[in-house]
């Protein structure tokens, strides 16, 4: 049957749990686009012979393959679709620096995208704290926010 | 906390499904019986077993069975390619044990897309479909009130045996639910001012530990 590896790449970020962004599966995305070339260019063929020889028999067949190339392309889009909606959680949880783990799972263009927005960002602050570890400071609430979410300070409630 | 990734969500239960839902897209690949009304040429060989042929052609009245998101797109009101028949668990036979205790059965061996798949089959406009459309809705109500009971009750332990017979929508809600109860103890205890390392962080920062454990 047509469209196996299309759903494997649906499966694979359905398993994925809590927004985990898994590695980018190029070699699967590159089998559904041959899978796609093949079955376009048999129903090219197809259509031709129908309409040059009349074989309106071939109808079922081409709609059978139209309707694969059509669920071909929702998986991928999906795919794709699911796999930015994560680069961008990522990218409000963690700011502009990237673990370099996550980073490796991304596509050059997925990386691209985020560096660009990161540019926008003006850091602007007079003072100056020294944060060593297991030190412990009173900041303003709106300063810590994003280094609390980012792991790099505790929220201690007194 | 609030969390930041949101997945397109399931549009199964309405009249179409949504295009770029994961889950719908999971469902959709379950298959029905159907019955061919034309002959298919040149896809017999996914279907049968070699033959001598080179390019064998699918019958006109060979019973399949194939995913729901072809099934629709060959489908038209003048049955011109193929016939859909109802799964087993959407006939009559199996509204009846619905009707009797709905609570007992295992909605997720029987799906796991029980209420999607079932709310997009009335596309084949089947005589039976006042009938499905009813008995979707009657189990549903049959077994709402304990999946909302257990997920408003169930704080800090397994959740297993709980979840374990109901589809994948029903999980939905009963997560849905136990968001709500631990989001509320998580207020009552006065932590809800605490900011904390976004849960996202957290599962990449164990999972690095356990990588240079290896």
């Amino acid at each position: 049957m047509f469209c196996e590896k299309a759903l494997e790449l649906v499966r694979e970020l359905h398993r994925a749990p809590d927004g985990q962004l898994p590695a980018f599966n190029e070699d699967g995305i590159r089998q559904v686009l041959e899978e796609m070339k093949a079955l376009y260019e048999q129903n090219q063929s197809d259509v031709n012979e129908a309409k040059s020889h009349g074989r309106n028999d071939l109808i079922p067949t081409i709609k059978f393959r139209h309707w694969s190339l059509l669920r071909n392309r929702r998986c991928t889009v999906a795919y794709l679709y699911d796999r930015l909606l994560r680069v961008r959680a990522l990218r409000w949880e963690y700011g502009s620096i990237l673990p370099s783990d996550v980073r490796f799972h991304m596509s050059a263009e997925e990386v691209r995208c985020l560096k660009d927005y990161g540019e926008f960002e003006v850091d602007d602050d007079g003072t100056s704290v020294l944060l060593k570890k297991n030190s412990q400071h009173f900041l303003p609430r709106w300063k810590c926010e994003q280094l609390i979410r980012q792991g790099v300070l505790e929220h201690v409630l007194s | 906390m609030s969390e930041s990734y949101f997945q397109v969500e399931s549009g199964a239960l309405g009249p179409e499904e949504n295009f770029l839902s994961l889950d719908d897209i999971l469902m959709s690949h379950e298959k029905l019986p159907v019955r061919t009304e034309a002959p298919m040429p040149r896809l017999g060989a996914f279907f049968q077993e070699r033959g001598a042929e080179p390019d064998p052609a699918l019958p006109q009245g060979s019973k399949l069975e194939i995913p729901l998101w072809l099934a629709k797109g060959l489908f038209d009101n003048k049955r011109r390619i193929l016939s859909v028949d109802l799964p087993k668990i959407y006939q009559q036979g199996w509204r009846t044990v619905f009707s009797a205790d709905a609570n007992v059965v295992d909605l997720h061996k029987m799906g796991p897309y029980f209420y999607g798949f079932g709310s997009q089959l009335l596309h084949f406009n089947s005589p039976e479909n006042a009938d499905i459309s009813q008995s979707l809705l009657q189990t549903f109500i049959g077994r709402f009130r304990r999946i909302m009971d257990s997920s408003q009750n169930a704080y800090n332990e397994d959740t297993s045996a709980l979840v374990a017979r109901l589809d994948e929508m029903e999980r939905g809600l009963f997560q849905t639910g136990q968001k709500g109860l631990n989001d509320f103890q998580c207020w009552e205890k006065g932590q809800a001012s605490q900011i904390t390392a976004s849960s996202l962080v957290q599962n990449y920062k164990k999972r690095k530990l356990t990588d240079m454990e290896d």
